[in-house]
């Protein structure tokens, strides 16, 4: 049975060598700050004890006044997983890109780019992917419509 | 490195397709009226008509079209249950230059409605156009969706409408029957191009 | 004295008989070797997720059956897996028997499509895949004769079933499931040994077992490089931990491990389904006091299930509506064909679509 890791637990390990990086934390989820969330996906893969080497899928949700992006991870050795999430404000949606680290996030990513408008600092491609370029608005925030 | 060269090319690209889609968008507001001058057909089908009619609706070929769901089911209407072939149907033509049919087996959506066109465009006449499945009458259950175009006849004029979602088998087998008595209800004109006569070619009549 | 060439960009799709369904990938070729292969999609982009925030809970599952069309009631139980964790319901033990018979027939007959095309692809024009579609007629007609519908069933609610299997159905389902092992088997041996296949698929289209575990690959195409990772055994749902079942891996991570891991996953459903005709228990198909209209209490809920492509999972965010706040589908063909420039550069064109079929994808869940 996949266990889910407690969001405390996680703060606990990681807030010892990224401190001012975990802003919330409770059973289900840890909340990052969103400038250190690639310095915290790098952590996540590739200390031995947490090894969390597969991305499930990163998502993201408008909630009117900021969104979040919502990332679960899986250790595929221990059959662990964890939440983790950051916030941006809806007037300057910009997130740190975790491509360099899980290569899976790389089309996800531009998806969320597309029908949100969240723009990924150090991704390789950033265009629109679902969508052409020169359409108006971003389809999946609650504006649009 | 021209391989660098190509890349910006491809970004291009996409800006080109781009616009072709938005210009698209803006020029097909109303939907294509539904060929029908059949109906007020009172001329009387001549011999050459039912020869002409006979060989057209007995080997129809259909060309490449499959978006989504309904696909399968067109699928599975070729397939040794409900063989299509008995019809004349068998062969798929990749190439729209050796297809007269285009069944329109799933969503229609704006970004993919330029290379629908452009298909139909490709096609020879006599052409025709089977609407099939709710998402191709009229946008079905997505008809609300922001990328999705109501009805596959808003791009081409449609021919024959086969409602389900999707349709069993037998219904599309049915709506291609109609679609054969429609053929045999065709006049087709022959113009016989006639070369002038020699003195009143000079006389610049 | 070398000969100079020129890199040049040829399209590939939306139309194309081999590109199942409308997928446009760019490929810069240099001769016939690709140098790169840029992947278009967006074609059949439906706005699902948007839709599915204007309609109840129930009024969704026909939209998730509109995902991964040849697996419908798979997408089915993914969705109200997701409710009920979300809303806290309790399924009977019946109605969780019955979900793992109908996602397990569903596994086969989705699977016989996959490997069909695949072997269309490469070169067997249509005789194996007509053959998979007379084994395929048979399951869907046990699924029309508890859902009515042949392709996108709909059948699946938040609670259980509405309606109790007919009674034609369990000798039906033992007699066909009585015989597929043995057509499964002529399949194989026709193929499996087959020179112009081997040559086609074997070391061709490698991915590497980090690569598609950096990637978030799942499905076949982890489970063909060698990672023993299913749903079904790490994380189980419905009845499947009662279930006896291998997990077929492959070695190398090539064409033909794909193939095969889906030939015995197609054994391995049989024998599922098998055990739970046996064991399916009396009892209500549904969980009492569902309402009509489902109001979830505030909160978020991720489920997943093995459907035959991969993982997909959705995730669900309630604001205490009749509507989804929020649904994200996690949609395994998209995340599978990640790997896809990593397989395909190097190689020829031809290979390239070959390796392309044996990802295998459906449109409807990588554009959703």
């Amino acid at each position: 049975m996949t266990v889910t890791l407690s969001g405390n637990d996680l703060a606990r390990t990681i807030g010892a060598r990224l401190p001012q990086a975990v802003v919330e934390a409770n059973d289900r989820w840890v909340l990052v700050r969103r400038e250190s969330i690639a310095q915290f996906a790098n952590f996540l893969k590739n200390t031995p004890e947490l090894s969390f080497d597969y991305l499930n899928y990163v998502t993201a949700v408008d909630y009117h006044d900021y969104f979040e992006l919502v990332y679960q991870f899986t250790a595929l050795k221990d059959n662990r997983q964890v939440v983790v999430k950051t916030r941006c404000p809806r007037n300057d949606a910009t997130v740190p890109s975790i491509t360099p680290v899980y290569r899976g996030a790389d089309l996800q990513e531009r998806e969320v780019f597309d029908l949100m408008g969240i723009k990924f600092e150090g991704h390789p491609n950033l265009k629109r992917i679902f969508l052409w370029e020169g359409f108006q608005g971003y389809p999946l925030r609650k504006d649009y419509l | 490195m021209e391989i660098d060269q190509l890349k910006d090319i491809v970004t291009e690209a996409d800006r080109a397709e781009g616009e072709t889609i938005e210009a698209f968008k803006r020029r097909s507001l109303e939907p294509y009226p539904d060929p029908d001058e059949w109906l007020e057909n009172n001329v009387i089908t001549t011999n050459i008509d039912k020869l002409l009619n006979w060989a057209r609706r007995s080997t129809i070929f259909p060309v490449v079209c499959f978006p989504a769901c309904c696909a399968f089911e067109y699928i599975a209407s070729n397939a040794s249950r409900f063989d299509l072939s008995r019809f004349g149907m068998e062969i798929i033509r990749a190439s729209p230059r050796q297809a007269d049919l285009m069944i329109t087996a799933g969503t229609l959506t704006w970004k993919l409605a330029p290379a629908v066109r452009r298909i139909y465009d490709q096609m020879a006449e006599p052409r025709w156009v089977i609407a099939m499945g709710a998402c191709g009458i009229s946008g079905g259950i997505f008809r609300s969706s922001y990328n999705v175009v109501p009805g596959y006849n808003r791009v081409v004029p449609v021919d024959v409408y086969v409602p389900g979602c999707p349709p069993r088998p037998e219904a599309l087998i049915y709506g291609i029957n109609l679609l054969q008595k429609k053929i045999a209800r065709m006049h087709t004109k022959i113009e016989i191009p006639r070369p002038p006569m020699p003195g009143r070619m000079a006389a610049g009549k | 004295m070398t000969l100079r060439t020129e890199p040049f960009v040829i399209n590939f799709g939306p139309f194309h008989p081999s590109s199942h369904g409308v997928f446009r990938i760019r490929f810069t070729l240099d001769g016939e070797v690709v140098v790169d292969a840029e992947p278009v999609f967006g074609y059949l982009h439906r706005g699902i997720e948007k839709l599915a925030e204007e309609r109840t809970y129930t009024g969704v599952i026909p939209l998730t059956d509109r995902l991964d069309y040849i697996s419908s009631m798979n997408n089915n139980l993914g969705y109200v897996l997701a409710v009920e964790k979300l809303a806290g319901i309790t399924v009977p033990e019946r109605a969780q028997y019955l979900r793992v018979i109908l996602a397990e027939l569903q596994r086969v007959a989705a699977h016989l499509i996959s490997v069909g095309a695949f072997i269309n692809e490469c070169g067997a024009f249509f005789t194996p895949f007509l053959y998979m579609f007379r084994e395929r007629e048979k399951i869907v007609d046990l699924l029309e004769m508890v859902s009515g519908q042949r392709l996108l069933y709909n059948f699946m609610r938040v609670g259980g079933f509405n309606q109790d299997i007919p009674e034609e159905f369990l000798p039906a389902a033992r007699k066909i499931i009585a015989k597929l092992p043995a057509h499964i088997d002529e399949y194989d041996r026709l193929l499996m040994e087959n020179e112009v296949l081997l040559a086609r698929t074997k070391g061709v289209g490698i991915l590497p077992k980090e690569t598609a575990i950096s990637i978030g690959a799942a499905g076949p195409v982890l489970r063909g490089c060698g990672v023993n990772w299913d749903i079904r055994k790490a994380d189980p749902y419905c009845v499947y931990d009662r279930m006896q079942f291998d997990i077929p891996t492959g070695t190398v991570g090539d064409c033909y491990d794909r193939y095969r891991v889906r030939v015995e996953e197609m054994r391995q459903s049989v024998r599922i389904v098998k055990q739970a005709l046996e064991a399916l228990p009396g009892g209500p198909v549904k969980a009492a006091n569902v309402p009509q209209i489902l109001r979830p209490p505030v909160g978020e809920a991720y489920a997943r299930i093995e459907a035959p492509k991969g993982e997909l999972g959705f995730y669900l965010v309630s604001d205490g509506g009749i509507a989804p706040y929020r649904c994200h589908i996690r949609a395994p063909s998209l995340i599978n064909l990640s790997a896809l420039r990593d397989m395909v550069i190097g190689w020829k064109l031809q290979d390239a679509v070959v390796t392309f079929g044996s990802i295998d994808i459906t449109m409807g869940e990588v554009d959703r």
